[in-house]
Formats: C-alpha cells, sequence, structure tokens
C-alpha cells in the first residue's frame, strides 16, 4: 500500500509581479516503509511538498492521498485530526513550547492524543533517552543547545509512533555524530514499526541512509534514485 | 499538576509585569466594588432601619382607606383589645396602638397646627424612636393623665417648656368640638424638622376621651428586628386580621414608597458607575489576552501544525484568564472584605455626607457591614466580563493559519 500518494501538484506563490512556483506539477509516490531523503537547494520545493503532504498547505491544483485516503479536500478539523493521530512532524525551525520542559513538550502532544497520564512521563522519558537527551527531561528550551531543541522535536514527533514521519531539516543543527544517533533512531523504527519517513535534507550524511533520494529543483522532480535496503 | 493547567498558569508569567497590571486592575476594581456596594447595602439597610423606627414600624394594621386618605372616621374599633390579641398571638412585645387626630395648640401667646397621636406610653417606646429622643423633661408617664410631649421645634415656636400648658383645640370622631389642656411633660428632637415642628404626643386613653374615640384607635404598629422578620410578621398579621372586615396591613414598603424610590434611584446611578468599572477592567483584560495571543502567533502555529485543533489552544486562553480572574477574584474580595471590615469597625465618612444623610436620618458615620453578597457581586460581575472579553481572543484563533502563523516573527 502507499503510504504518501500525490498527482499532479502545484503551488505557486505571488511575489509582486513575480510568479514563483513552488510546486511545479510534482507526481510522487511513497510505498509503506519507504525512507525517502528530499534533496534540493534552498527555495527548491521541499518544505512547501511536506506542508503539502501533512495537510498544512492546500496545494492550487492535484490531489494527496495519504493511507488510502484523499486529504487536499479535507476540512481544517479532519485534517487536525488526521495530524495529531497519523503524522509526526518535525519542522524546520525546532518548534517547542517555551514555557514547558522537555518532557513537558513531549508529554503536552501525548495528553492532547489521549495517551492514559499514567503512561504519559515513561514514554517520554523513553523516547527522549532514544534521541540521546536521558537526563535533560527538565530543561526547558531556552536552557538547551540548537541541536538538543531539534532533538526534542524529533522525540515529540516519533512518541506516539506515528504511521508516518515527516521531517524538514531534522539535522540541520546537529554535529556528526548526533546526527548519525538520530538517523540511526530512525532507521530502527523504519525498520521495526514499518514507519514511513519523508525527509527533506540538503546533509549528506542524511541522504545516505536513505533507500530513495528524489532530487528537487525549482518546484519539479528532477531525480528519483533508489538506493540500497538498510 | 495536569500539564494544561501549568502550560497556562506558566504563560500567564511570560510577562509578568503585564499579568500583575491587569491582575492590579482587577483586583482595584474588585476592592472598590466590595467597599461601595457593602457601604451602599449597609446605607440602605440603615436608611430603612432609622426611617422606619422614628414612628412608622415596619408594618401596621389599619382601616381600610386609612393610609390614602387619612380621615378621622377611617377607624379600628377597640384599638388596645386588638394590640393586645396581636401581641399574644405572635408572641411579639412590639405592638403598641395609636391614634392621630390633627388639632391646634395654643400657649398663652401663640397658636400652631400639628399631628397629635394618642399612645400607649408603655408600648410606644418599643416600636418608635421618640420616646428615647425626649432631650428635657419626660416621657408620658404610664396611664391616661393629661400629659403631652411635643417637638423642640414647636416648643420654641409655642415658647413653653416642660410643666407649661398647652390647649388643644379639635373635632373629635363624631364630629362635635374637642378641647383639652394638657401639661407638657417632656420635649424631644428627632432631627427630623418635620417632626420636631409638627408632631405631639398624649396617652391613648386620654386621647380617646377628648376625641371622642370609643375605644378606637387608627393604627396598630408592629416593629421587627430586620426587613426577613417583618415580612414573615407581615404575613402572619395578614392571617391574623382576616376575618376582621375593614381592616388591612401594610408593610412598611407601602407605609413609606418614598423609600424604594430613594433607593432604586441611588441604586442606579452607583450601578452605572459599576458598569464603567466593569468596563474598563474588561478592557484591560481584553487587551492582555490579545497582545498575549497575538505574541504567540508563531508558537500556536507550531502546535496546531502538530495537530492540536483551535478550540483547545481557545480553552488555553480561556484557562489563563480564568486564572487571572480567580486571583484577581480572590485578591479583591478578601481585601476588599478587609477594607470594609475595617471601615465596619471604625465608620466611614466623607466631606459632605452629614448633608446627604441628615435627609434620611442617618448618623454623619456609616459602620458598612461585612456581608456575603455585597463581597461577591461586585467581584463576579468582573469576572464574568473578564471572561468574556477574552473569547474574543479564544476565538481568533479559528482563523490561524498555521503554516503562515509559522512564519511569523
Ligand atoms: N509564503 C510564501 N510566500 C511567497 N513565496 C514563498 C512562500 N513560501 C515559499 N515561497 C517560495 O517558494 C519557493 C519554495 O520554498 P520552500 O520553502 O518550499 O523551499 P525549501 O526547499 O524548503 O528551501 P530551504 O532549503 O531554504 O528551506 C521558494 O522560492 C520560496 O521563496
Ligand atoms: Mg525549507
Amino acid at each position: 500500500m502507499t503510504a504518501v500518494k500525490c498527482i499532479d501538484l502545484c503551488k505557486t506563490y505571488r511575489q509582486g509581479e513575480q510568479e514563483i512556483k513552488a510546486l511545479d506539477h510534482v507526481d510522487l509516490d511513497v510505498e509503506r516503509g519507504g525512507f525517502v531523503c528530499l534533496s534540493a537547494p534552498s527555495g527548491g520545493g521541499k518544505t512547501t511538498l511536506l506542508n503539502a503532504i501533512g495537510g498544512l498547505d492546500i496545494p492550487d491544483s492535484g490531489q494527496v492521498w495519504i493511507a488510502g485516503t484523499r486529504i487536499d479536500n479535507m476540512s481544517k478539523s479532519e485534517l487536525a485530526r488526521l495530524r495529531l493521530t497519523q503524522i509526526g512532524f518535525v519542522f524546520q525551525a525546532y518548534n517547542l513550547i517555551p514555557v514547558l520542559t522537555a518532557k513537558e513538550n513531549v508529554e503536552f502532544v501525548m495528553q492532547v492524543q489521549g495517551v492514559p497520564a499514567r503512561d504519559r512521563a515513561k514514554l517520554a522519558l523513553e523516547i527522549l533517552d532514544e534521541v540521546g537527551l536521558a537526563g535533560l527531561d527538565g530543561r526547558r528550551p531556552a536552557e538547551m543547545s540548537g541541536g538538543q531543541q531539534q532533538r526534542v522535536a524529533v522525540a515529540r514527533a516519533l512518541v506516539s509512533r506515528p504511521a508516518l514521519v515527516l521531517a524538514d531539516e531534522p539535522t540541520a543543527n546537529l554535529d556528526s555524530h548526533s546526527a548519525d544517533g538520530l538517523m540511526e533512531l530512525f532507521v530502527e523504527l523504519n525498520r521495526n514499526h514499518q514507519t514511513t519517513f519523508v525527509i527533506a535534507t540538503h546533509d549528506q550524511r542524511v541522504m545516505a541512509y536513505a533507500k530513495r533520494l528524489i532530487k528537487m529543483l525549482d518546484g519539479r522532480i528532477v531525480g528519483d534514485i533508489r538506493q540500497h535496503e538498510h | 499538576m495536569n500539564i494544561t493547567l501549568r502550560l497556562a498558569w506558566r504563560n500567564l508569567w511570560r510577562h509578568s509585569r503585564r499579568t500583575w497590571l491587569t491582575l492590579g486592575a482587577m483586583a482595584f476594581s474588585n476592592i472598590l466594588l466590595v467597599f461601595m456596594i457593602s457601604l451602599q447595602f449597609g446605607m440602605y439597610g440603615m436608611m430603612i432601619d432609622n426611617t422606619l423606627r422614628v414612628m412608622t414600624g415596619h408594618l401596621q394594621v389599619q382601616a381600610e382607606g386609612y393610609k390614602d386618605e387619612h380621615k378621622m372616621r377611617q377607624t379600628v374599633p377597640d384599638i388596645a383589645e386588638l394590640a393586645a390579641s396581636l401581641r399574644r398571638d405572635l408572641e411579639l412585645e412590639r405592638v403598641a396602638p395609636r391614634a392621630l387626630a390633627f388639632a391646634l395648640a395654643s400657649s398663652s401667646d401663640r397658636t400652631y397646627g400639628l399631628q397629635i397621636a394618642g399612645v400607649d406610653p408603655a408600648r410606644e417606646s418599643l416600636v418608635s424612636s421618640i420616646p428615647g429622643l425626649v432631650r428635657t423633661g419626660n416621657y408620658l408617664a404610664a396611664g391616661d393623665a393629661a400629659e403631652i410631649v411635643i417637638g423642640s421645634v414647636l416648643a420654641r415656636n409655642l415658647r413653653v417648656g416642660t410643666g407649661d400648658e398647652v390647649t388643644l383645640l379639635g373635632s373629635g370622631l363624631d364630629g362635635s368640638f374637642a378641647a383639652a389642656v394638657v401639661t407638657v411633660s417632656g420635649i424631644f428632637e428627632t432631627g427630623v424638622v418635620e417632626l420636631d415642628r409638627g408632631l405631639a404626643e398624649v396617652p391613648l386613653g386620654f386621647f380617646q376621651d377628648v376625641f371622642f374615640m370609643e375605644g378606637a384607635g387608627h393604627q396598630v404598629v408592629i416593629a421587627a428586628r430586620d426587613l426577613d422578620e417583618a415580612a414573615l410578621l407581615t404575613e402572619r398579621t395578614r392571617e391574623l386580621v382576616a376575618d376582621n372586615p375593614g381592616l388591612v396591613v401594610h408593610d412598611w414598603d407601602a407605609l413609606q414608597p418614598g423609600l424604594r424610590q430613594a433607593i432604586k434611584a441611588d441604586m442606579s446611578s452607583a450601578f452605572f458607575m459599576y458598569g464603567i468599572l466593569v468596563i474598563l477592567v474588561a478592557f484591560s483584560v481584553l487587551n492582555t489576552q490579545l497582545m498575549s495571543v497575538l505574541e504567540r502567533t508563531r508558537e500556536f502555529g507550531i502546535v496546531m501544525a502538530l495537530g492540536i485543533s483551535p478550540g483547545r489552544l481557545g480553552r488555553l486562553v480561556l484557562l489563563e484568564t480564568a486564572l487571572m480572574g480567580f486571583m484577581g477574584f480572590v485578591g479583591g474580595a478578601v481585601l476588599g472584605a478587609l477594607v470594609t471590615g475595617w471601615f465596619a469597625a471604625n465608620g466611614f465618612s466623607y466631606p459632605g455626607m452629614d448633608e446627604l444623610t441628615a435627609n434620611f436620618n442617618l448618623p454623619s458615620r456609616v459602620y458598612p457591614p461585612v456581608a456575603f453578597l455585597p463581597t461577591v457581586i461586585g467581584p463576579l460581575v468582573v469576572y464574568f466580563f473578564s471572561m468574556v472579553s477574552a473569547l474574543y481572543p479564544a476565538l481568533r484563533l479559528n482563523w490561524l493559519q498555521p503554516v503562515e502563523a509559522m512564519r511569523a516573527a
């Protein structure tokens, strides 16, 4: 079954007189358990595509299907429900709630997802441990480095084991050791839970982990390379 | 503590100075409201009490029509017996009979018109403050002696003192000529000019002889401890006189219609001011919560992108307001009660208040009572309107677009 299917997606931004084609007739299929890297130069349309797949942004034309359900015509609240229950998002800028600690940031989403209270603390600590933040669970975002904050955001996206993870530059602020650690966590989830990953990056180290590498340029897919299996 | 509650609480203190300022405005207006409303209710209570205590009592049994027409012949027959039976049936001492007539009072050189009341000397002090306001001489002695107590202004006008004689001229119940000579036993001073100038009291038995009343009178006056008891007594008295045709029971509101009107007028002007105060606080809350939502646009965009609904975020904003409102409520009500309590012990007065209070026969220092309702009503209204004004910032979140919001600085 396909986890993600995009059919003829177009999205145009208008900047004054200029028209920017952020997505230019994009067709994409990602099978369940896929591990896809989107690579493009800056401004190539990676974030726009991820937002369209996650139902954050409605494309001008074309269709988006997630796990066999068409989502581009869903209502806002249906889309919110979909993201909450099926998709783990890691945004380009690590986006934590500043007044909550690392652990609370992870727990807050779980609470909204309806995870029972007694399980939340345990799950939060486990996932923070897995992203390499053991012992930092009581810190607030302002008390952590950029890379540490990014890993909290990853922990928040992964904790409820979503079927699909959309990650936008997840390693942008990480040293190569932490980046490897994070990618190994992704690979493990992909292998053990059949989690589908779509990762936007221009980090060579990340691309090395991908089973499939998709290259974009100016909103178009210009390359689709199947790499090794893990 | 629940994580949403924790989040709301910490969000409040992100801009602690702003929160303190809003809380300050809330608490300050609550303190003001608690004090003003307590003072106001206290004044109304005293106004009613003091007005009724002079002579009117909390209720009266009268002949039908007497209240409005004041005709001498609209009498209550065998009034002393009726008063005694009511006293027995109500198990209440504060029941006194009265008869009233208009008469001319003359001293050796002057004559004035006055209202003359025949009272039961032993009972009158239980339903009226006038016996206690005798400044010179004594109040009427028990019995039916030819004695009179008059107001201080009348005494001055007639140029009489205690022990002097006054001649009364009037017409009796049957229309015949009524006249008597009485000795001034005491002079009272109520501070209410109409009474001090135009009222005199004689023993009921003597009155009935002079005016040919044949045992009749005009009012059985009943005094209550407070307005709640008054309502109860009115009801029971109505039942007790129900089988006496021609008799009616009037409560204080019917006897002193001006009182409630004065209170209503005063209330509406006061509540107008309170309304403005509440609106100002509500706008301050609106401003604070709107700012706090706007500056979190990006943050809200992110959590919405994670799939958290705008409704849940709106509830978070309302929860923050509710927490702030709760603190303002408790702080304001407690401090307001303390301030009121201080004045309850030490009295409150402001320049010019004596003029206002004298009209209602009030003392110039007011001791506002601390009571539950006046303490919570103002803060409750402030709380309610704070929540209402947080609705707009909360509902605005429904129009937030996550992607755009995340771009916001
Ligand atoms: N809201 C917007 N308004 C106008 N133009 C936009 C908007 N969002 C994106 N664009 C434009 O669309 C194009 C694609 O943007 P996008 O953010 O998808 O690129 P990206 O591949 O994620 O780049 P980067 O690697 O820098 O994050 C860019 O040219 C960008 O300027
Ligand atoms: Mg991008």
